[in-house]
């Protein structure tokens, strides 16, 4: 009998987790001692955790450059729910996230990518471990790509109830989904309020196109609604006069844009938040995005800056300033001039995969060329954009001089960039799953 | 002897450049990977409506490129992201797109259209799409498989006048129907091996 990789991780999985629980009576042994999930097969590995933007491409990449090197790719869930166009679902353009919606199968097979699923619970910089819910791995270089989470301590009120009463739907999947839900069950006439963290956050056009998804919904089903937008920076910080031509043109009765709202403070139970902790906004349905670090796995394990919040890297390799080994990619990663959105953790990726392979290899590293293009819809047939070329200069990543851009604020290239935009979802979901 | 503070700078300087001097300038993979997220892994396109670049002609891609930059080709994100470039970087990256493989893409065709288009290219489109698409004489490009709704776009942009279409091209077009045009591409996306 063969088996395949799959079920040869399955039972290295099944294994480990009998060795927990093995030791669950032994007081001797601390959870610092978790069982080796997988001795390394080759030489070298590079592990990679989070199989989002950044991480399936890192992991890809290092693989499509040197075969020789082992990668596994550690991630929590079995599937992964995009992000960007999630706020396609809130609108009614897409029935369900299904078109969102990746797994690993694919990539693991075409590449000889190691799959994990398991939760990261702490890494070892000094020895080079990293320790899962379900047993230990070494590697001898390692990329993080963890994404965001939630300064939660800094909303007075703000709970992990409060973000069911109040989704923030800000990682996509059940939280978009209830979302979706509170948006349909509302009587019309309802009003809707979305609250927005100040810059930096995740995906800075996100927020206003969701204000565009949401009223565009809203506009056909319940136009005697109301939709406040509360910014807690003092002005529209991506595609401005896009949006907010987008929002004067067709959702000119139901969209208010409150800039300078700063949330400290939340009531779920009556669903309102409190700015500055004086002024109360209600409202039937609330969309609340807190303010945001890097995913906790890069906080705990000590690569987050000074800020606390950010963590910074090296711009041509992307490994982290205050751990040698570890490189940091995409959302929780501070990357100069690019924006914390998907593209830029695709783009991001590549170059710090290029240059992992480099130095596991002896080899000179390679200066970052990177891209951003992200396009927002602002209804079920026009889209904006915003691009950007990046290069390093004296050791800072910078948007190239004189290049990239919004789309024209005359709206001639909507409807054409609403379909390039399903290009772009389509090549960039195929890269992270084939 | 005491030092100026210029020339502390300068030798401070000359020791923090080994810890800077191993990063190459951008190779060819590097600024071309950056392109894969809308055009594909080494620019094998999965959506319809953004082209292909894998096979492409490098001449093609570095003239396509340069009208982008210039405006003289209409574009949406292309022009602004063309002006992040040199012209030595568009050669890099036409010759990186020119070395990969042909994407067959997997489309659905009207054979009728494809069979009427197969006729139409022998007699006027072969000259400069060689090889039923496979190639291209100059700065033509390569058509084959590439994605009709790419395609069809941007045949609206040329009989719209938004893209200015080549004198032989246009000389070939002219006579030819809407409908006649769209089997033409019909045929060039149904171009297997």
């Amino acid at each position: 009998m063969t088996l395949d990789r799959r079920s040869f991780i399955k039972m290295i999985g099944g294994a480990s987790t009998a060795a927990l629980a093995g030791c669950a009576g032994a007081p001797a042994v601390s959870s610092g001692a978790a069982a080796e999930l997988m001795p390394k097969s080759s030489g070298r590995r590079v592990v990679v955790v989070g199989g989002g933007y950044g991480g399936t491409i890192a992991a890809r990449y290092v693989r499509m450059l040197d075969a020789s090197i082992e990668v596994v790719l550690i991630e929590r869930n079995k599937e992964y729910v995009s992000c960007p166009f999630s706020n396609y679902y809130l609108g009614g353009l897409i029935k369900d996230l299904s078109p969102l919606t990746i797994g690993y199968d694919k990539l693991a097979a075409n590449h000889g990518i190691k799959m994990v699923y398991a939760e990261v619970t702490g890494i070892d910089p000094a020895a080079k471990v990293v320790t899962t819910n379900s047993g230990t791995l070494t590697y001898d270089r390692l990329i993080l790509s963890p994404g965001i989470d939630f300064r939660n301590e800094e909303i007075e009120g703000y709970t992990e109830e409060a973000s069911h009463v109040m989704p923030h739907a800000w990682k996509a999947g059940p939280q978009t989904i209830a979302l979706r839900k509170q948006l349909l069950d509302m009587r019309d006439g309802g009003n809707v309020i979305i609250s927005m963290p100040l810059v930096p956050y995740r995906c800075p056009p996100g927020p206003y196109e969701r204000t565009c998804m949401i009223a565009h919904y809203l506009k056909q089903h319940k136009p005697k609604s109301k939709l406040f937008l509360l910014d807690a920076n003092p002005d529209v910080v991506a595609k401005k006069p896009l949006f907010m031509k987008a929002w004067n043109t067709y959702y000119k009765d139901i969209v208010s844009y409150v800039p300078a709202k700063k949330v400290t403070k939340v009531d779920a139970a009556t669903k309102t938040l409190f700015v500055e902790g004086i002024e109360d906004h209600k409202a039937d349905v609330v969309n609340f995005i807190p303010p945001q670090r890097a995913g906790h796995i890069a906080v705990a394990a000590g690569l987050v800056g000074e800020d606390k919040k950010w963590c910074p890297v090296n711009a041509t390799t992307f490994e982290s300033t205050l751990h040698k080994g570890i490189h940091v990619i995409g959302d929780a990663s501070i990357a100069g001039a690019m924006p914390k959105s998907g593209y830029s953790a695709n783009s991001e990726a590549k170059v710090c995969a290029t240059n992992v392979v480099a130095l596991m290899n002896g080899k000179e590293t390679v200066e970052l060329s990177g891209i951003n293009v992200c396009y927002s819809a602002i209804n079920d047939h026009e889209s904006i954009s915003v691009a950007g070329v990046y290069k390093v200069a004296d050791g800072k990543i910078i948007g190239v001089p004189n290049s990239g851009g919004i789309s024209p604020v005359d709206f001639s290239q909507t409807k054409l960039e609403h379909i390039y935009a399903e290009s772009w979802l389509k090549n960039i979901l195929t890269e992270m799953s084939t | 002897m005491t030092m100026k503070w210029s020339q502390w700078a300068l030798v401070a300087g000359a020791l923090a450049i080994p810890a800077m001097v191993n990063a190459m300038p951008p190779t060819p993979a590097m600024l071309s990977n950056a392109c894969a997220g809308c055009h594909g892994v080494h620019g094998a396109s999965a959506g319809p409506s953004m082209p292909s670049l894998s096979n492409q002609s490098k001449v093609a891609i570095v003239e396509a490129m340069k009208k982008f930059k210039s405006g003289e080709r209409p574009s949406t994100v292309m022009g602004r992201l063309a002006k992040g470039y040199s012209d030595a970087d568009f050669e890099a990256m036409g010759e990186f797109f020119a070395k990969q493989k042909i994407h067959f893409t997997q489309q659905t065709l009207d054979a009728a259209k494809v069979a009427k288009g197969a006729a139409l290219q022998e007699k006027n489109c072969q000259r400069c799409h060689l090889e039923d698409g496979k190639e291209g004489k100059d700065d033509s490009p390569v058509m084959a498989s590439q994605w009709l709704p790419y395609m069809q776009i941007q045949m609206d942009q040329y009989l719209s006048g938004k893209r200015k279409m080549p004198e032989k091209m246009a000389e070939k077009v002219k006579p030819l129907s809407k409908e006649e045009l769209d089997a033409l591409l019909h045929f060039y996306a149904s171009v297997k091996k």
